[in-house]
């Protein structure tokens, strides 16, 4: 249970959140059309006959976008509708150029599925939640006007015209603006490692209509309003914070929510009304006469099923339990494709260098990838050239160190001169002579002389004073101008002292 | 020369193949024909030089020794449904006024591919919307035929008013048709000549301006059954634009006529016989039965009970289509602009669509819009989609007992322009018979049965099983051999 509430004046109020997060579906073309998709070109460069709606121009699904969408509800372990129908949803705008948009509101391709959101003490989530999810349609995405070209009149961009989205439908179970953050978060890492949208929300490919009310703990739903478009995770949080809020108010002064859409202003991190129930569309709803039902063969179910790669959760438990990570770092290195892509791509390169399995180096990878490489990046800033962060760099440094070659601090060093210069970690170690004496004969000499000189404090460790141990490794350190093997220096100590 | 004009699709093709006359003088008699019809008002645009130059196209291969095409050399109307590339194309609006595709149809695409070439766009009932030709932006187009001792003009039939018109006058050999609710048939019986819809995606319906989408179909209107198989075979075929396309061979249809009709049993529908319809139709009827039995087949009654709610549940289904579908002519991309001293977009909309369109299409978007709304949504289009899978059914179980289906295309023969106006609804019972297998999406076709005491021409409709266009066609041509329909409308024009 979320602990998150409002406090009115009237006592604590619970928050309900639905979310409706439309993502674009990663395809070279639109949904019912080959025109490209790329985000950013000139307007109107991307627009086939049929985006444009011109006479007679027919709507052919691209079986890709369908692919994605499929994909998709597989990876929240949803119900896959081997029949499914696309509407058309009718109103009139500038931007919609068939006066309709092509839909699936009575037959969607996707049904009941399920995301997981973990457990975060900081975000102030308690514990793991599973999020029901509703539905997964496919449709298409409108055009764009632009009201900034002309003193009086607007122009329309119909590149993204019939691109293809899906609609991912949650039931109203998040309860606090963490857990929407974290439902959207995990969404877009899902999205990400299945491939089906690149979560680029400041392109737009990602955006979430947020659906709010707020009632008594344990009493029935109060009255959502929907705020559209919301192009972040922090502006989602915002949003809700701020209509739940506003909604307390609402009630507290006597008045009623009302059934509404609304705008996010991201400058004030207020919303406003946008058309109230009143004037809500009737958008008649009908099948698509242009298109067949879609019946989806086994086959074709079964090869999207194979071409799912491990999925977050998967993973998560993968490196806890295979790879005996903590769960801290588990869930670090698998929120993002690119964090463990790079992750498991440097353990492969530092377990074969280093002659061991995975598992038996993972920990000191993990450390390696979450930690100590960032460290030396962040301290370089703009002078670390990431194109010289091979994983090939990186596991010889982590080779060296694992042999005991080098020290901690002497593979940030060594890591710092890759970044900024580039080169083999190897060669720099020999010839920046950033290495470990491990040669016992010279380690030997420096401890005999350090024992000559303190006969004192030999005599005082061997009656029982322990803690001097340290001061004879500090003195052979010293001695050894910090490059003597730690654990080469401990042991002939060991032996000499004893 | 003049006589060019008389001939039909295979005379002229078959003229042209073994050099009786050329390709070029085919186009010629028939560009002259066309400019000297201009009282019938059947063309919106003439394209002579189009036909001209696919005429010399075909007259030049034939110099090689190439292959000349299914129409080789045979210029023919395209209904102004058909985006044609570089060429005007309306259906019939004032809201397309001067709209010039720069993509071709694929059925016109494909016609051309086969060797023929266009004469102009034909006039037809504003987007494919009539059953009397009089709702076209561009003025009523008159059918060539009168009735006797009368100068009335009379209604070619719709919504390929421009099409039937054409054909019968012999201005063109042929023409491309469309039909959502008997817009091929009826035309064609009204004018005393053949036209076949084929089974719901046969022909492709991309570059066609949608209707109704799930009830379109392009089908040629010709003079002879064997014009019509020729035609039709250059029309149809797969086509990977339209995903209501059937992924079917095209059957050599020409080749495959048979009008021997031995072993096969034609089925008499009852419930078509209905009030109101013409004691000459019901004869015509009769007439039908016995040629066909004639021509060995067995005759035998079948029962479409849901036939009396097809034209009802016809039009709530193709309203509701049409009103989505013409939701695109809004002003912004193309077409007509209305857009008034300081309006905004909403103004834009309603000033140009009410300029744009006609009575009859307003009417039907109008219609079509609110059988779709909240609230009525389950009473009419559920309703009607639940009737429009019983009439499919009910053909389904026909089809059980019979081969084809013989019944009459029309309740009338045609009627003076600007009788029925004011009665949408009598207008609309001129499809009555038509409907029910558009509904089904069967291949049905009108061939010319007779002229009635007036000297209007009647004909008589054949429904198909899916796909059987074939049978369709080889019922039509015993039809043909027996009606011996050789009649032609006297020259006014």
């Amino acid at each position: 249970m979320s602990s998150y509430r409002i406090q009115g004046a009237t006592g604590e109020w619970e928050v309900v959140i639905g979310l409706e997060v439309h993502a674009q579906v990663t395809s070279n073309a639109k949904l019912f059309s080959g025109a490209a998709t790329a985000f950013g070109a000139e307007p109107n460069t991307q627009v086939s006959l049929v985006d444009a709606a011109m006479p007679g121009m027919l709507p052919v699904p691209n079986r890709e976008c369908i692919r994605q969408a499929v994909r998709t509800g597989m990876a929240i372990e949803a119900e896959i509708n081997t029949y499914s129908r696309f509407d058309r949803k009718n109103y009139f705008y500038a931007d919609l150029p068939q006066g309709y948009q092509i839909s699936q509101l009575y037959h969607p391709i996707v049904g009941e599925g399920q995301l997981l959101i973990e457990a975060d003490e900081k975000a102030g989530i308690a514990e793991d939640k599973v999020i029901g999810i509703e539905r997964i349609h496919v449709e298409q995405d409108a055009g764009k006007l632009m009201h900034d070209q002309h003193p009086t009149m607007s122009y329309v961009d119909l590149n993204r015209s019939g691109v293809a989205l899906m609609e991912i439908v949650s039931k109203p179970d998040m309860r606090s603006p963490a857990e929407a953050g974290a439902y959207v978060r995990k969404l877009r890492a899902i999205l990400r490692y299945v491939g089906s949208c690149d979560g680029n929300m400041e392109e737009g490919s990602m955006r979430a209509d947020v659906n709010v009310s707020v009632r008594k703990p344990g009493e029935e739903f109060g009255t959502r309003t929907e705020t559209k478009n919301v192009n972040s995770v922090r502006f989602v949080m915002q949003v809700i914070e701020y209509e739940a809020n506003r909604q307390v108010d609402v009630i507290e002064n006597g008045g009623k929510v009302d059934q509404e859409t609304r705008l996010f202003d991201p400058g004030t991190g207020t919303t406003r009304t946008m058309r109230s129930k009143e004037d809500a569309h009737d958008y008649r709803y009908f099948p698509d006469p242009d298109l067949l039902p879609l019946e989806l063969e086994e086959d074709f179910l079964a090869e999207c099923r194979a071409s799912l790669p491990e999925l977050p959760d998967a993973k998560r438990r993968r490196y806890e339990n295979d790879l005996g990570l903590t769960p801290y770092n588990a869930r670090e290195l698998t929120a993002e494709v690119e964090t463990f892509a790079r992750f498991e791509t440097l353990l492969a390169a530092a377990a074969a260098k280093i002659g061991k399995g995975e598992a038996q180096v993972a920990t000191q990878v993990a450390n390696w990838a979450l930690s100590v490489a960032p460290g030396v990046m962040k301290s370089l800033g703009d002078e670390a050239n990431m194109a010289n962060a091979t994983a090939e760099a990186q596991a010889g440094i982590l080779a060296m160190q694992d042999k005991g070659e080098i020290s901690g601090g002497q593979a940030k060093e060594i890591y710092e001169i890759v970044l900024r210069d580039g080169g083999e970690p190897e060669k720099i170690a020999d010839e920046k002579g950033l290495k470990q004496v491990s040669d016992t004969g010279a380690i030997e000499e420096a401890i005999d002389a350090i024992i000559a000189a303190n006969g004192d404090k030999v005599e005082e460790y061997r009656s029982g004073k322990d803690k001097l141990f340290g001061f004879f490794v500090g003195q052979t350190m010293k001695a050894m101008q910090g490059k003597a093997n730690p654990a080469v220096v401990n042991q002939i100590l060991k032996d000499k002292l004893s | 020369m003049t006589e060019l004009t008389n001939l039909g699709v295979k005379a002229i093709r078959d003229g042209v193949a073994d050099g009786t006359f050329t390709a070029r003088e085919v186009a010629e008699a028939f560009n002259a024909a066309v400019a000297a019809a201009s009282e019938l008002n059947a063309f919106i645009v003439a394209t002579p030089d189009h036909a001209l130059a696919a005429a010399d196209a075909v007259d030049a291969k034939r110099a090689k020794g190439e292959d000349l095409g299914k129409m080789g050399g045979v210029p023919i109307g395209m209904k102004d449904l058909f985006a044609t590339k570089g060429v005007q194309t309306t259906a019939a609006s004032h809201i397309l006024e001067g709209f010039t595709p720069e993509y071709e149809s694929t059925v016109s695409q494909n016609l051309w591919d086969a060797g023929a070439g266009m004469l102009g766009k034909l006039n037809l009932d504003q987007f494919a919307m009539g059953s009397s030709n009089e709702t076209s932006y561009f003025g009523n187009v008159a059918s060539p035929w009168k009735k006797d001792g009368t100068n009335a003009a009379m209604s070619p039939g719709g919504s390929s008013g421009g099409s039937s018109s054409a054909v019968a006058a012999r201005i063109a050999p042929a023409a491309t048709g469309t039909d959502t609710g008997g817009s091929i048939r009826q035309p064609a019986a009204f004018t005393g000549i053949c036209g076949i819809k084929p089974t719901y995606g046969r022909c492709s319906r991309w570059g066609v301006v949608a209707f109704a989408s799930s009830l379109d179909q392009a089908g040629p209107m010709a003079r002879s059954v064997e014009d019509c198989a020729i035609m039709l075979e250059a029309m149809a075929g797969f086509d990977p634009k339209d995903a209501t396309s059937l992924q079917m061979d095209v059957p050599a249809w020409e080749a495959g006529l048979d009008a021997d009709l031995k072993g096969k049993k034609i089925g008499i529908p009852k419930e078509y016989r209905m009030d109101g319809t013409d004691e000459e139709i019901l004869k015509s009827w009769e007439q039908g039965k016995e040629w066909l039995h004639d021509a060995g087949a067995e005759i035998v009654d079948v029962s479409l009970p849901h036939t009396k709610y097809a034209l009802p549940a016809y039009y709530i289904v193709a309203p509701a289509e049409a009103s989505s579908n013409l939701a695109r002519y809004d002003g912004v991309r193309y077409g007509l602009r209305d857009l008034p001293d300081g309006a905004g977009l909403q103004d834009m909309y309603a000033a140009t669509r009410a300029a744009g369109f006609g009575d009859e299409v307003k009417r039907r978007i109008l219609i079509g819009t609110y059988v779709l709304s909240a609230g009525f949504y389950d009473a009419y289009y559920t309703q009607a989609q639940k009737i429009r899978t019983l009439v499919a059914k009910d053909f389904a179980q026909a089809f059980g007992q019979c081969d084809a289906i013989l019944a009459p295309t029309t309740p009338t023969a045609s009627f003076p322009l600007g009788s029925l106006n004011e009665d949408p609804l009598t207008m609309y019972l001129n499809d009555v018979f038509a409907v029910p297998a558009s509904l089904a999406g069967l291949p049905a076709m009108s061939v010319p049965a007779t002229l009635n005491a007036d000297g209007l021409p009647l004909g008589l409709q054949i429904v198909g099983k899916p796909f059987d266009e074939q049978g369709v066609l080889d019922t039509g041509l015993a039809i043909q051999q027996r009606a011996g329909f050789d009649a032609k409308p006297d020259k006014w024009w």
